[in-house]
Formats: structure tokens, sequence, C-alpha cells
């Protein structure tokens, strides 16, 4: 067992794009469910659709990187808009079917052989980085130290990721601290008050959805900026594991769903390389079993956080933020 | 039906590159399309391949339509400009339907082969290799076709069939959402765990005949139906947990209890005994094989006992009770814990019994089986009106007709989407249900 | 009692006359009506839960809206509110008509309310709960969240407001505490206190004395009293018939959705439509004692009929439920 090795991979996946992916996405998250109470069960859906929306412009209309990203965003925000319009209006648990099935469906038609020449069905989409790459203003060459080594390309999208997740952490705070965040957890608490008070709650809702679209979305787009764009992401595991990732850190706060991603990708990668490494000293145990494991880890520490440790391991234990 | 068929691909061709960026988000919603149940996990596609060539007298054949039945689901693919198509599965050592169309063959050619009655539709063997090629005889002669309302009949048995399975499961999640209010997003996993304890106990140390493997199984499943009470449910409802918590609680344990599957079956897919039974003529295009038939057998006996027991006995009477309204039965003398405790072992039985039926509809028994169908067993309950079981018997049997029927006019691999959209719909339009009461008073 | 009688102490506050236009009826004519409602009729399956023909609620006056359990007086409610909608009818504030005007406007155009089951906003503090109360504020739009020097001084001055109104009510101690943190009692005074953050025309309250510890009971009355005297109108369920006589200028009375009776509070009480309504087999007994509010004893009057605390939980209860329920159909 090479110790060095593992913790090197795990200090290396602090800088991964799918961490920086999952922390757009529980940002987004904590927007959607830890301010507003609303229980957005299509995670997966906003990240797919913001990575397909950027490679297939990319592929299909030959738009430049950063057009490309801004159509994969205003996707996001149309499926928030035609999805929040009719189902902002019905309660909690309605709205996580609606919205859980919503992505499958999209999930579904990105994967359908019945448009593979847009979405390359199976096969997901490649070969769109070069305007990506092309924009890099890093020099050819290897940088940084320790597991932190990247050659120009992979500094690029890291560079990326953390201006965009920067960005949205910051844009967060700021709404959060704000007279329009004091409505955001007024909703949570109870509408029909926010409503007598003369706030127009459903618009607000409305645009708790959008805002934490874009954000999911710029996952999916810092995501496939890494690597390729393949519907087998965007299943609803993932949405699970995001929340996971999120109540970690705590749902209702604005560092929460960043550190819950740090350190569940940390935590994902110590175990997939311990693991394996551990079958070799436990006989009863098969490299492939001691891989599945992590997984089955992720389910119980989802349910033992939700009961025992509702806020995360951050939250303040008074912002407990389950909708009631 | 073929014409709007291709007319609907042409259209769809033509307008898919603007469509499917601009609109994506709209399509998910209010397109009919659909696509096959794909592994939950996060792998990179299929591993396995099934190819051929469709050449005419040594010219190659362009855009002629074919569809790839088997584990996984249902694929359909087009030949190139080169007569070439290529579909990936997820599975080996197991036999795949190649179903070519013949209504896109040019005009008066079809397939010819004097020695089968239905020579467009070939039998793939997929052996360990992973990879499988099938070609067709193609020449000038007369077309196999099989009449619309004959695929329309064979599709409504199917239907029925899927829909009957799907029923066993839907009316366990909606007796547990009616009585405890937890959208149990595990109840997929307690269908998976019906057909791997089966699976367990036919081909383990000591192999148990599979007429006394399933009755077994059940049981089992129900066991497992009431440890998850005692040990999870009841303490966190003694707790006072709100119902968002419980889903969240529920979600946890349905990905544990997958990986747990995966971690002893592995990733592959496994048969239960006699899942090869031959499909045997009935009238019509119908056939079915004898497990078919006592699968559905079963269902509606089962189904049967299940309303009688429901309409009839204290027990059954108490649950409804406790559905229609919490406080009222509590107060009226019922013990509410005990009820939900029975709906909890009811419905895990039950939900293990449709998981059996469902290893051999599909066929096969894999780790993910059960979270394949989860969002077809909600919108089953949902159809129906949440909470309501006679309402999930209904909507199950609707979902699994539209998903069988729907595939005459969308692509098979988007079957299930066309079921989840109506799933959508009816939440957005119709919250309580078909059969739903549009309010109460409280 | 007469606006020209003794000077407003607390024990008798002034009263308003003059409100309506011939003889006090249901339905009667008001000199200066600020809610003028025709037809409005609201079913619940088979049940009709409200079905008003005419009704004029008196401006710059407090008005009681009492009947016994069931008779609509919520539902009501809910529908000036624009928090039901009414299967038919018409009404208006102030001379706009509110048909079909959502909740969030209606309070917007000054008509605000609260609810009988308090809904403080728990996991806010007592002071974000005021001054979420404040409208037309430029922080709450979105683009301009994100720029705080747009909202920072508007900020400051509702801050400053809802430190007042919290001194007024004895609450400022409290004003950084999670709204969870406080009694019933004191909830209700926050929440009545955070609907007049809106600076309203009409207040309308539902049971703000349900739950209420008697030691807070004089100054929520007082509070009450206050608003009329700034110059608001005030409508307010309630079953305490004590506090009705002693504070209402007006009272409509309600009985299986109609408005039965309405006049002064003195004398509505003795029209035998009302006392039909309301006392059923307690023929002699007083409407206090009947609503459980006051012990029999108290009330001079020796009767079995007392309604004890228990039963009022009970019915408290049986609305909690009902009121569960209507949100979870939603």
């Amino acid at each position: 067992m090479d110790f060095l090795q593992i913790l090197s991979n795990a200090g290396a996946s602090l800088l991964a794009p799918a961490t920086l992916a999952y922390a757009l996405a529980a940002l987004g998250l904590a927007v959607q469910f830890g301010f507003t109470g609303l229980l957005n069960m299509g995670v997966a859906g906003f990240m797919a659709i913001g990575a397909y929306g950027y490679a297939i412009s990319i592929l299909q209309f030959d738009f430049p990187w950063w057009l490309a990203a801004l159509t994969g965003l205003a996707a996001s925000a149309v499926f928030a808009l035609i999805l929040g319009i009719p189902a902002l209006r019905l309660r909690g648990d309605y709205l996580a079917i609606v919205t859980i099935a919503a992505a499958e469906v999209v999930r579904l038609l990105f994967l359908t052989s019945a448009f593979d020449d847009v979405t390359g069905s199976a096969d997901g989409l490649s070969g769109y980085h070069e305007s990506f790459r092309g924009a890099n203003p890093i020099p050819p060459g290897t940088y940084g130290f320790g597991p932190w080594t990247y050659n120009q390309t992979d500094w690029w999208v890291r560079i990326m990721g953390l201006i965009v997740l920067a960005l949205g952490v910051v844009a967060v705070w700021r709404l959060m601290s704000s007279p329009w965040g004091r409505v955001i957890k007024g909703i949570r608490e109870d509408e029909d008050a926010v409503r007598s008070l003369g706030k127009n709650v459903f618009s607000y809702k409305l645009q708790a959805l959008v805002i934490g679209g874009l954000l999911m979305a710029a996952g999916g787009i810092v995501y496939a900026m890494e690597r390729n764009v393949n519907s087998g992401v965007y299943v609803t595991s993932t949405t699970f594991f995001i929340y996971t990732a999120l109540l970690l850190g705590g749902a209702a706060t604005v560092f929460g769903p960043l550190v819950g991603s740090l350190i569940f990708w940390v935590l994902q990668t110590l175990l997939s390389n311990l693991l394996p490494a551990l079958s070799q000293l436990l006989p009863f145990m098969t490299q492939i079993q001691a891989s599945t494991l992590r997984f089955i880890l992720t389910g119980v520490a989802l349910m033992l956080l939700v009961i025992f440790r509702p806020q995360g391991i951050f939250g303040n234990k008074k912002e407990l933020t389950f909708v009631k | 039906m073929e014409t709007s068929r291709s007319a609907l691909r042409a259209r769809l061709s033509r307008a898919s590159g603007a469509l499917m960026l601009a609109v994506a988000a709209a399509l998910a919603l209010f397109s009919f399309v659909i696509a096959p149940a794909g592994a939950a996990t996060t792998d990179d596609g299929d591993p396995y391949r099934v190819s051929g060539n469709v050449q005419l007298d040594g010219n190659p054949l362009e855009g002629v339509e074919l569809t790839v039945d088997g584990p996984g689901g249902s694929q359909e693919v087009a030949t190139d400009a080169n007569g070439q198509w290529v579909v990936m599965v997820p599975e080996k050592n197991t036999t795949y339907t190649v179903t070519l169309n013949e209504d896109t063959l040019p005009e008066g050619i079809a397939v010819v082969d004097e020695t089968d009655d239905t020579p467009n539709v070939k039998e793939a063997e997929m052996g360990p290799g992973g990879r499988v090629t099938v070609n067709f005889f193609i020449g000038e002669g007369e077309r196999h076709v099989t009449s619309f309302v004959d695929q329309l009949v064979q599709r409504l048995v199917n239907g029925v069939n899927f829909g009957l399975m799907l029923a066993l499961a839907a009316v366990g999640l909606s007796l547990v959402y009616g009585t405890t209010g937890i959208s149990n997003f595990a109840h997929s996993e307690l269908v998976t765990f019906g057909a791997v304890v089966t699976s367990a106990l036919a081909s383990g140390l000591l192999p148990v005949p599979i007429w006394l493997a399933i009755p077994a199984a059940i049981i089992i499943s129900a066991a497992f139906g009431l440890a998850l009470d005692v040990i999870l449910w009841r303490p966190l409802r003694r707790k006072g947990v709100g119902v968002v918590q419980l889903m969240i609680v529920s979600i946890g344990l349905s990905l544990a209890l997958r990986y747990i599957y995966q971690f002893f079956i592995g990733g592959g897919t496994t048969q239960l005994p006699f899942a090869d039974a031959p499909k045997i003529p009935l009238f019509g295009a119908v056939s079915l094989s004898v497990i078919d038939m006592v699968s559905i057998g079963i269902s509606i006996v089962v189904i049967v006992g299940f309303a009688l027991w429901l309409t009839y006995s204290r027990l059954g009477k108490a649950t409804r009770a406790i559905s229609d309204n919490p406080s009222l039965a509590a107060a009226s003398g019922i013990d509410v814990d005990f009820v939900v405790r029975i709906v909890w072992v009811v419905g895990a039985g039950l939900a293990g019994l449709a998981g059996i039926l469902y290893a051999y509809y599909r066929p096969g028994i894999k780790w993910d089986m059960g979270a394949q169908i989860l969002l077809l067993i909600f919108a089953a309950v949902t159809l129906g009106g949440l909470g309501t079981a006679f309402g999930a018997l209904v909507g199950a049997l609707i979902i699994g007709v539209i998903v069988e029927v729907s595939s005459l006019w969308i692509p098979a691999d988007l079957r299930f989407a066309g079921a989840l959209v109506v799933l959508i719909l009816i939440l957005l339009f119709r919250p309580q249900g078909i059969l739903g009461r549009r309010e109460r008073i409280g | 009692m007469s606006s020209d009688s003794a000077p407003a102490t607390g024990a008798t506050p002034v009263k308003t006359t003059g409100l309506h236009v011939g003889e006090a009826a249901p339905g009667v004519a008001k000199v200066d009506p600020i809610i003028v409602a025709d037809h409005v009729r609201r079913t619940f399956g088979g049940l009709t839960a409200v079905d008003v023909d005419h009704l004029e609620i008196p401006r710059g006056a407090i008005t009681a809206l009492i009947g016994p359990n069931g008779a609509g007086k919520t539902t009501l409610f809910n529908l000036l509110t624009g928090f039901d909608k009414p299967d038919e009818g018409t009404w208006t504030f102030d001379g706009h008509a509110l048909s079909g005007v959502p909740a969030y406007r209606v309070a917007r155009m000054g008509q605000v309310r609260t609810f009988q089951l308090t809904k403080a906003l728990g996991l806010l503090t007592v002071l974000d709960n005021m001054k979420l109360g404040a409208t037309e504020q430029r922080g709450e739009r979105f683009w301009s969240s994100l720029i705080a020097p747009l909202w920072r001084r508007q900020d400051a001055e509702i801050e400053e407001r809802a430190m007042e109104l919290l001194a007024k009510f004895k609450l400022d101690a409290k004003a950084q505490d999670f709204a969870a943190s406080l009694s019933g009692g004191q909830r209700k005074l926050l929440e009545m206190a955070r609907a007049l953050m809106s600076s309203p025309q009409l207040v309308m309250l539902d049971e703000p004395m349900a739950g209420v510890n008697p030691a807070l009971t004089e100054s929520l009355l007082h509070h009450i009293l206050d608003l009329k005297k700034e110059g608001m109108t005030v409508l307010f369920v309630e079953h305490d018939m004590h506090m009705v006589r002693h504070i209402a200028d007006w009272v409509v009375v309600m009985a299986e959705g109609r408005v039965v009776a309405e006049g002064d509070p003195h004398e509505v009480m003795k029209n035998p439509a009302v006392v039909d309504a309301y006392l059923g087999a307690h023929q002699d007994v007083d409407l206090g004692v009947v609503t459980g509010r006051v012990s029999a004893a108290e009330a001079g009057v020796s009767t079995s009929g007392t309604v004890d605390e228990a039963t009022i939980e009970a019915e408290a209860d049986a609305e909690l439920a009902a009121e569960e329920k209507r949100k979870g159909k939603r």
C-alpha cells in the first residue's frame, strides 16, 4: 500500500474539475433547497443541460467557448422557467417528484439514438475543446508542485472553474445577506406569512430556482471543459451525491456547499484508493467489491447526516433548515 | 402508422440541431420522445456491441432502421452511408433480438429467407467476446408484415403484464405514503431485494427449487420490510422527523442498499431458472411464454386478494382509515403504529414479488433493476392519486400500457420518458390523480 | 358609550359611533365603508362555508367578526385577503375591486392580516421578521440586492422603525433572538408589530387573543386601540365577548356562513338571531361563559353549561388539523 500516493491522489482531488463542478452544483442547491426550501431533485438535469448546451453549441454552430458557455447557462434558465412556472405552485414532495422525473427525461433525451447526430447518444460528445484551449493564456508547460502538478490545459480548466466558483460564492453571499435573502429565508419558514406581508412569493421562488439552476449548469460546463460530455454522468445518483455533499457542509450556508464538496471528493478519492488496497489484506473482499463499498458508505453517510446532524458539519444547530 | 413515424423522424432530424440547443429544456417536457433504462452508474456507456451491415447485391443501403431488444431495454438504430449499424448493449452471455424494419427498405425489396417465417427478426447470441454481428438476406420478395392491429394487441398484452407487475410494487409504495407520508425512494430496492433473494436461494450453496424459492423470497422480503420498520422507520417516527428529512433518509437507504446488492452480485446480469422459456403463439400476433402467463396469473390473484383484504378485513379498513385521516383514525382507537408496521410488511412482500416477476419480464437480475423502474412506480402511484391503493393499481396498469404501446410511435429507447412526461403532466395539472378527490374538508 | 363620553383611558376606550346608515341589520350600508363585499360564496365539496350577500366594513373603526365555530369567519378572512378564492362574488377594498387579486397585492394595497395560528418565521431573528414587514424595499429586488449601497440606507431606516415598534411592543430586548424562541403571546405581538411595518390602512387580526397569556392580553388590547387612534381600521375575529364589548365599535355576527346580525356590540347581543345562532341550549348564559373565556361564577350566572378549557383546546386542535389539511392539499 502506497500511502503517499493515496494521500497525493486525495490532495489532487481538492482541485479536480469534478470537485469544482460539485461545489458549484451544491451551491446552487443551497440557494434552492437550503435557503428557499425548494426540494429540487433534478440537479443532474440542470448540469446536463449546461454541459450539453456548451458542447452542442460549439459542435453544431461553431460558437466560441464563452458564447457556448452562455448558451448552456441560458438553456438551464429556460429549463428552470419551464419547470418552475407550473411546478412551484406544488408542495415540496410533489416538486421533488416532478424535478426528478424531468431530469430523467432530459437524460433519456440526450441518450436516445433518435438524436444521435446532435447528442452522440450513448457515446456522448467530445472534440469541442479547441476554442476554450485556444483561449488559454498560460504558456505550454507543467506547473505546480506535489499533487497539484498540471500542464497548461489542466490549469486553465481549474483556474476557470475556480473563478466561476468564486463569483458564485460572492454572488450568493451578497444575495443572502441582502433584503432579498431575507425574503427567501422567510419563504422557507412560512410562505403564507411572507405572502401576507406583500411579497410575491412565486416570483421569488422562481428567481431562486433560476439562480440555483444557473449555478448547477455552470458546474456542468466546468465538468464538460475538462473531458467529454456523457449522459451516463447525469443520472439521479449524481443528484443524490450532490445532496450528500451539500448536507455534509450545511445546507443553509454559503461556504457549506464548498466545504461539503471538498470533503465529499477527498473522502471518495481516499476510499477509492484505500479500500482496494485494504482488500489485499481482507481476503473476503475482492477489489471490485472494495470499490463498491464507498458508495454504500455514501448512502449510509447521507442517512446518518439527515437523522443526526441535519444542519451539516458546519451549520448552526439553530439554523436547521428542513422545510416542514 | 409508419408514415407518421418516419415523418416524425425526418422532422426531428431536420430540426434537431437548433432544437436541441435552444429548447433542450422545452423538449424535455413537451415532446413525446423517449430512451432506455440506462444503468444508474457513472459508467461511460455500454461496453458490448451488436453490429451488422445491410447491403443489396453488394450495394450498401442507408437509413434502414433496426431495433435491438434485450437486457437494457430496446434500442433503435439506422444504417449509415456504408450500410453499417452498431448498437452498444450493457450485457453479454445473453440473447438480443434484432428486428429489421422492412418499411425502411427500398420499394420491392425485403428480407428473404425461405426457411424462416419471420426473416426480418433474428436472435443474436452475445457470447463472452462481447461482440456479435447480425446480417440479413436482402433481395426482391414479399415482405413479412405484422399488421398495426396485431402489433397493438401484442403491445397491449405486454403492457398489461408489465402494468400488473408495476401495480404490485406501486400499492406498497402508495400505502406507505398514505399512512406515513414518506415518499419512499428505497421502495425500488425492496423490488430488487425479492429478485436477488430468489436468485440467491435458487442458485446458492443449497439450491432450492424455484417453486419453493419464490414464496420463500417473498416471505424474506416481508421480513426485510418489518426489519426496516423496526430498525429505522419507527424510531424516526417516534423522533418526529419531518417528511422531507424522511424522504432524504430513504434516498440514502436506497443508495446504500443498491450498492450492497452490487457488492454481493456484481455489476452483471444473472437469470432466474426458466427465464428463457420459449414464446408460444396464442392468437393473432400475440405470443407469450408460460412464464409470462403464470406471471399474469399470479399478479391478478395477488392483487385481487390484496384488494379484498383492504376492503373487508379489519386491518385493511384501518389502513384505509389512516390514509384518509391519521389523527381521526388514531382518535377512534386504531393502533396506528401497528397498522403502519403491517403496511411495511405487506408493501415489502408485494414489492419483493414484483421484483421476481420483473426479473422474468426484463429478463435478468441486476443490482439497479429496481432503480430503473422507480420513477415508473412513482408515476403509477401519482396517476392514481397519492396514497390511495386502488388508484395506484389503476395507475400502474395505465403506465404499463403507455410504456409498451407508446413505442409504436416513439423510439423504443424513449418509452420510459413517455411515462415520465405523463407523470409530470399529472402532477402539474391534476395532482390529486385521476381517482383522487379534488379537495376534502379538514 | 359614545365618542363624547370619558377620555380614552385603558379601562373605557372611546367608541366610534354613527357608522351605519339606517337600521342595523345584516348588510346595512355604512357611512364610509372600507370593504364592500357582494354575494361572496365559498363551498368545500357539499358544504357552504361562506355565503355573504352584502357586507360593509366601516372605515376608521374597530369591527369584530364573531360567530360560533364553523361559522366561516376564517374562511371569509382568507377570501377577503386573497388567500382563498371564492366560487363567486365581488368585493372591493378602498374602492378597488379585489376579485382575483393575489394575496401579496392585497397586502401591498394596505390590507394586512395576521393568522389564527401564528406564523412567526422561526429561524429568522425577531428583527429580521420585522424588517420583512416593510414594503417597497429596494434591496428586495434581485439586481439591486447585489449592490449594497443601493439599499443600505433604506435598510437602516427600516431597522430604526422596526426597533421603535419593537420597543412599543416590548420586544426590543429580543430583537436579535430567533423568533422560534418567543412565547406564544410574544409571537402574536410580533406578528401584529410586523404587520404594522407596512403602514397599513386596514389591519385584519384572526383571533389575536387565542393562546395569549392573560398578562399580555391587556397590552394587546391597548395596541389594538392604538391602531384606531393612529387612523387605521381594524377587523378582527374573536371569541372573547368581553374583549369584543370592550373595544369593538361594530360587531358582525356570522353563523353557518351567513351574516346573521350586525350592530353595536351591546345591542347586537340582544338580537334573537344571534342568541339563536350562538347559544342553542344555553339560552340564558352570558356569551363569555359560552366561549369559555369567563367562568360562570364570574359572570354571575349559575349554569351547568360552562364550556371548560379542555373544550377550547379540543376546538383549537381541530382547527389546527384543518389548517394542516389545507396546507397539505395545496
